[in-house]
């Protein structure tokens, strides 16, 4: 179900090291992307607490995404794998509970990859989109999220390095 | 501006909110007035006691405002809507102390390269702002007051890597009156200098004007020489390195040996020297590099000797007159402590064999760069005679191919820095030596140093052949009477707008240089990362190309890039500046960003133990909790996370700081839902 | 066995009969299993790609589409000519990179009710499937007459090993697959320096005096080497270097004698089979002195007398009768 005039909110995490200085470079190379997500700085994705998505979806964000830096190069030098095994865990949790498993998203993005860092945040703005408002409760409208059946294939897209 | 005296009803804390407009970056998008007032006044009840906007908040000015604030209207929070925190977080919170507040109740959010600069929607932009201004303000509610950590500086210093970067680094730190641990894996320091014949654009005598500051390392009362050595394990952070090293077993013993070097007269067993004839030239078993090594004791390869191989030989045992020969001595493992690191480990050369067309290791007399240098070098296999496969014959006509396996998509993309002045040196000194003629293969022509183009010209005018364009081939078979018995050099001349069968006697592949091989094993060693292309990766490629990540660890000369011999003495004196002055002030403030275990709250269930890669986190046995250690602790806060009591709690990202910006961001505390 | 399917090409049957013969009488004893694509096409060679893509790239996709719908365990899509092989590697990659290509070229094969999806074929070269899938090992085992002391230079060509989409070959520009085969037999290989260079290809027809010039460095270079016989994969190479080396012998006042053959030739040979079966006496350039350099005895080709030249020359005058001609005509009138 998709609504024309919708417009998402995304909450993204970020890690100090790559993912937010590339976001920063996004800004400094002026690459636009849509100014539908908030970005949360972490030293680490490895602090990524899964209950911190769930707060964002309870406060009203339609997606997360979350980011970091790629295996083998985390500042800390191995958390960015615990946070992809939070990240798949977390992703079966949330279809339990009936949300769409596609409404989070994990992307590695590497301090110098501002550009595609910015082409992925305007694709899952869209995705996003297409997935229509979450309405998790708090905002007034009782339709519930539709039990999405689809498999976690496509569950992470890897920047390329 | 617009700023209400009274209290709000629901917090006790006083912030000031401050908008930058950074000239027109962020206010050409951001209505930033307009965010500073709906501060002030929509979230009044969050505790905003005033919100301003002003052009340039990094200014002094713009400092002041903040300053003034504080101490007029008693402010015990800070947000600053500006650039990145990665540009001017520091800035803000020492404006802060300098007020009297704690520099960490001081939050900079970035409305500009997230906001301002990255959409175009100047409505969505403000509201966007206002979003991340509310995050901020949630999320400085829940700040504390914090404490740098402060740990002292051991004075003493590990340079790993005896090339030239690393014996600069290490005289300076000495000259400094500190103690120096200088780790070098071949028998001698000297590195690949060691190896050259003369040096551009001067044309010194490379060993002549490396050997002095080798000696004088060598001699030198502060550094500890250990060479034949590696790094085995570095434990410890920033100023309380604890290094564990292994010596390997030379078989000789450095008390009696006294450098006469009649073990390596006597011994029977010659083989190819691969490391510093660069395959050209051969060396004993119980052999010194070169004759200026230092130190002076040789070593024995263990892995050809006849003795370790067939139990019998040991004439070098025979004629040593002190007995220095120790057939059973072990390498020796050990441990220093040091309170920085300088890594100086070089380059490694690309093979030339990869580029097949160039028929190095199939056709005779096609030589790489390195074996040049040591043909040409006095103290080289031919004595300086260079001359071609056969030993004998002295070439007539000389092809010099530059960018062989740099600037190339097939093997490396970068360019190598030094071969084209490597190309020019090979070819005055080919027409000096020779009077051959001498052909340059170049694609762009790269000497941009001091007197560097200034030598180009010069190999111009002694009358060396350019040819602008890439080689395809180079092949013996010939295709008309000209080209029998010769090289033929197949390229396309762009500027004559044809292609070239040029027929020479020697080709000489100016090849390019690459990190070491096991570079990756080194970074993960010392907590660095490397590159895409291998080489270790610098704080910041233009401001901080000597310091990394790790805070502590510094790296240097080719090791962080390709780089020429000047600017790798330079990068050395650089690290070492940085060293003194961390040893001068004897101790160092850490960014108190960690976690710390409530011990009343800990079950036990030591998850977090594994989770921690610096080994932080200790479990006491007798009371069944875990403890961290502030100083390991680097502060991911990836424990944090995994703590099933919640026991764990991050300094400067608390769960309780993130899970308020959260809602800041969403809007929630405003009251009135805000539609995009 | 392996199973294979086979796309011969045009030139199997005709000039290339050599090859076919050899391929068909090697490929039992190294358990390869050949099925031929029914009702397979010309691939369009090198020319038809340099007048228009689409039908071009539409005409070797049919073969493609054939090929799909027989694919039922078999391996891969195996073609022996080189030419062959690298159309249809180089149409299936273009299909995949270009997806608008691949819609006109379906389009294309529609009007014959078929249609074919880019990469779901594996297309193989003969030499690859014999060196890589079924092994040298295998190869080995089955030589009964090693060739020892025939002194041979490998011939790749250069349609082969460039561009090699698939990675499949050792080098570019010095590989060392054909070395490694003939190795197996038993040759003595000759380190060819110019293994993957032109040999004029189709510049025979278009601009012989080029063609003539490649392939003279070719056998100039093979000979330097003293090689004995050269051998190939290119049913082209092959044409040019022995079908046009008289010709090239006359336009350089040459006379090389350079024989060769296709390397499942010698593999057939080595194998111990009878060289009639494999094509020998096909070829226009004799390896039979080479050949005997092993015991082996191959049919000499047929020998034609040379055809005579149309002569377009203009007629002279004829001579001044000298005294005797007067003298024999006086004699002739008594």
């Amino acid at each position: 179900m998709s609504d024309e005039s919708f417009e998402p909110t995304v909450i993204g995490f970020t890690c100090n090291w790559c993912s937010y200085r590339a976001a920063d470079l996004a800004g400094t190379a002026r690459v636009k992307y849509p100014p539908n997500i908030r970005l949360i700085r972490l030293m680490c994705s490895g602090r990524l607490d899964p209950t911190f998505v769930l707060k964002a979806f309870s406060s009203g964000a339609d997606g997360v995404l979350i980011t970091g830096c790629h295996p083998g190069e985390c500042h800390y030098l191995e958390q960015n794998f615990k946070a992809l095994r939070r990240f798949h865990l977390l992703r079966r949790t949330l279809q339990g509970l009936g949300l769409e498993p596609e409404r989070v998203k994990l992307v590695w993005a590497s301090a110098a990859e501002g550009v595609k860092l910015a082409h992925e945040i305007a694709s899952f703005v869209e995705e996003i989109r297409a997935l229509g408002p979450l309405h998790w409760g708090g905002n007034g409208s009782n339709q519930s999220a539709v039990i999405s059946g689809q498999s976690t294939a496509h569950a992470f897209k890897e920047v390329p390095a | 501006m617009t700023q209400d005296n009274g209290n709000s009803q629901d917090v006790q804390e006083r912030i000031g909110v401050y908008v930058c407009h950074c000239g027109t970056n962020i206010a050409g998008t951001v209505d930033v007035q307009q965010v500073a007032e709906w501060a002030a006044t929509r979230l009044k009840r969050r505790g905003v006691v005033i919100g301003r906007d002003y052009k340039f908040m990094c200014s002094s000015l713009g400092q002041e405002l903040i300053e003034n604030d504080i101490k007029e209207l008693g402010l015990t929070r800070v947000v600053v809507a500006a650039c990145s925190p990665h540009l001017h977080e520091a800035t803000f919170r020492n404006a802060c102390q300098r007020a009297g507040l704690n520099p960490y109740l001081c939050e900079l959010v970035s409305i500009r390269e997230q906001v301002s600069w990255v959409h175009t929607d100047k409505v969505a932009a403000t509201v966007k702002s206002q979003a991340v201004v509310s995050g901020g303000v949630e999320r400085v509610l829940r700040h504390e007051p914090l404490e740098p950590l402060r740990v002292p500086i051991h004075p003493a210093t590990l340079v790993v890597g005896g090339g030239i970067a690393g014996i600069q680094s290490a005289l300076e730190i000495a000259d400094a009156g500190y103690r120096v641990y200088l780790v070098e894996r071949e028998p001698s320091i000297g590195g690949h200098m060691a190896q050259f014949d003369k040096t551009f654009p001067t044309l010194d005598c490379s060993a002549c004007i490396l050997t002095p500051r080798m000696v004088q390392a060598g001699a030198h009362p502060n550094i500890t020489l250990l060479t034949y050595s590696e790094v085995e394990k570095v434990d410890g952070y920033v100023g309380n390195f604890v290094v564990t090293i292994r010596k390997k077993a030379r078989k000789i013993n450095e008390e009696l040996c006294t450098g006469c070097g009649i073990c390596q007269e006597k011994c029977p067993v010659k083989i190819i020297d691969d490391v510093y004839e660069a395959g050209l030239g051969y060396r004993k078993i119980v052999y010194t590099p070169f004759p200026q090594a230092v130190p002076k004791f040789p070593v024995m390869d263990v892995e050809n000797c006849t003795y370790f191989k067939k139990g019998t030989c040991k004439a070098c045992e025979k004629f040593c007159p002190t007995n220095a020969i120790d057939f059973n001595q072990q390498d020796e493992v050990f441990s220093v402590e040091v309170g920085n690191i300088v890594l100086a480990t070089g380059y490694d050369l690309f093979d030339a064999r990869r580029v097949t067309n160039y028929g190095y290791g199939r056709l005779p007399n096609v030589f790489t760069s390195l074996e040049f240098e040591r043909l040409s070098n006095a103290a080289g296999p031919t004595n300086g005679s260079i001359v071609l496969r056969d030993g004998k014959t002295v070439p007539k006509a000389v092809g010099i191919i530059h960018c062989v396996g740099s600037r190339d998509r097939n093997f490396n993309n970068y360019c190598s820095t030094i071969c084209c002045m490597q190309g020019l040196k090979f070819a005055h000194l080919v027409h000096e030596r020779t009077g051959a003629t001498v052909y340059n293969f170049y694609i762009d022509m790269r000497t941009a140093y001091k007197a560097y183009d200034e030598f180009y010209q010069r190999v111009l005018e002694e009358g060396t052949l350019f040819v602008r364009g890439k080689v395809a081939e180079v092949t013996d078979v010939p295709r008309i009477k000209d080209e029998e018995g010769h090289l033929i050099i197949q390229c396309e001349d762009t500027l004559a707008g044809k292609q070239r069968r040029i027929p020479v006697d020697m080709v000489i592949l100016s090849i390019g240089l690459q990190p070491r091989a096991d570079a990756k094993e080194t970074a993960k060693k010392f907590g660095l990362s490397c590159s895409a292309d291998g080489w270790f990766i610098e704080k910041h490629p233009k401001l901080d190309p000597v310091a990394t990540m790790t805070e502590g660890v510094y790296i240097a000369g080719c090791a962080q890039g390709p780089k020429d011999i000047p600017s790798s003495v330079a990068q050395g004196a650089a690290a070492a500046a940085r060293v003194l002055g961390k040893i001068q002030q004897r101790e160092m403030a850490l960014e108190p960003v960690r976690a710390s275990i409530n011990q009343d709250q800990c079950s036990g269930c030591r998850i977090c133990n594994n989770l921690c890669p610096f080994n932080a986190i200790l479990f006491h046995d007798d009371r069944m909790v875990s403890e961290i250690n502030p100083a390991l602790c680097q502060g991911c806060g990836t424990c944090v996370a995994a703590c099933p009591a919640g026991a764990i709690s991050g300094t400067a990202f608390s769960n309780e700081q993130i899970m308020a910006q959260i809602e800041g961001l969403m809007l929630l505390n405003v009251g009135e839902e805000i539609t995009l | 066995m392996s199973k294979y399917l086979l796309y011969p090409g045009c030139s199997m049957e005709t000039s290339a009969r050599a090859y076919y013969d050899s391929l068909k009488a090697i490929s039992g004893p190294v358990g390869l299993e050949l099925e031929e694509i029914e009702d397979w096409n010309c691939c369009g060679a090198t020319e038809y790609l340099g007048i228009s893509l689409t039908p071009a790239y539409a005409l070797i996709s049919r073969n493609l589409a054939l090929a799909a719908q027989q694919n039922h365990g078999k391996r891969a899509v195996v073609a022996p000519c080189s030419a062959c092989y690298l159309n249809l590697a180089k149409a299936d990659y273009y299909m995949r990179e270009q997806p608008t290509l691949a819609t006109h070229v379906n389009q294309a094969l529609a009007a014959g009710g078929l249609s074919y999806t880019p990469g779901s074929l594996a297309i193989r070269h003969l030499l690859d499937v014999l060196i890589y899938d079924i092994g040298l090992d295998t190869i080995k085992s089955k030589v009964v007459r090693p060739l020892t002391g025939l002194r041979v230079a490998p011939y790749l060509g250069c349609m082969v090993p460039r561009p090699d989409y698939e990675k499949r070959w050792s080098d570019h520009e010095h590989p060392v697959e054909l070395d490694l085969l003939l190795k197996a037999l038993g040759a003595e290989v000759i380190d060819f320096p110019l293994k993957t260079h032109c040999c004029g290809g189709h510049m025979t027809q278009i601009g012989p005096e080029t063609a003539f010039e490649l392939i003279r460095r070719l056998i100039v270079s093979a000979e330097a080497h003293e090689a004995d016989i050269m051998t190939t994969v290119c049913p082209m190479c092959q044409m040019n270097l022995d079908a046009y080396q008289g010709e090239a012998n006359r336009y350089f006042g040459s006379a090389f004698k350079m024989p060769i053959v296709f390397f499942t030739q010698l593999m057939g040979v080595a194998f111990g089979l009878d060289p009639k079966d494999l094509g020998f006496g096909l070829e226009l350039t004799s390896a039979r002195k080479a050949m005997s350099r092993v015991g082996v005895e191959t049919p000499e080709p047929p020998t034609s007398a040379p055809r005579p030249r149309k002569d377009s020359s203009l007629p002279m005058p004829k001579p001044l009768p000298t005294k005797a001609d007067l003298a024999e005509k006086v004699e002739a009138a008594k």
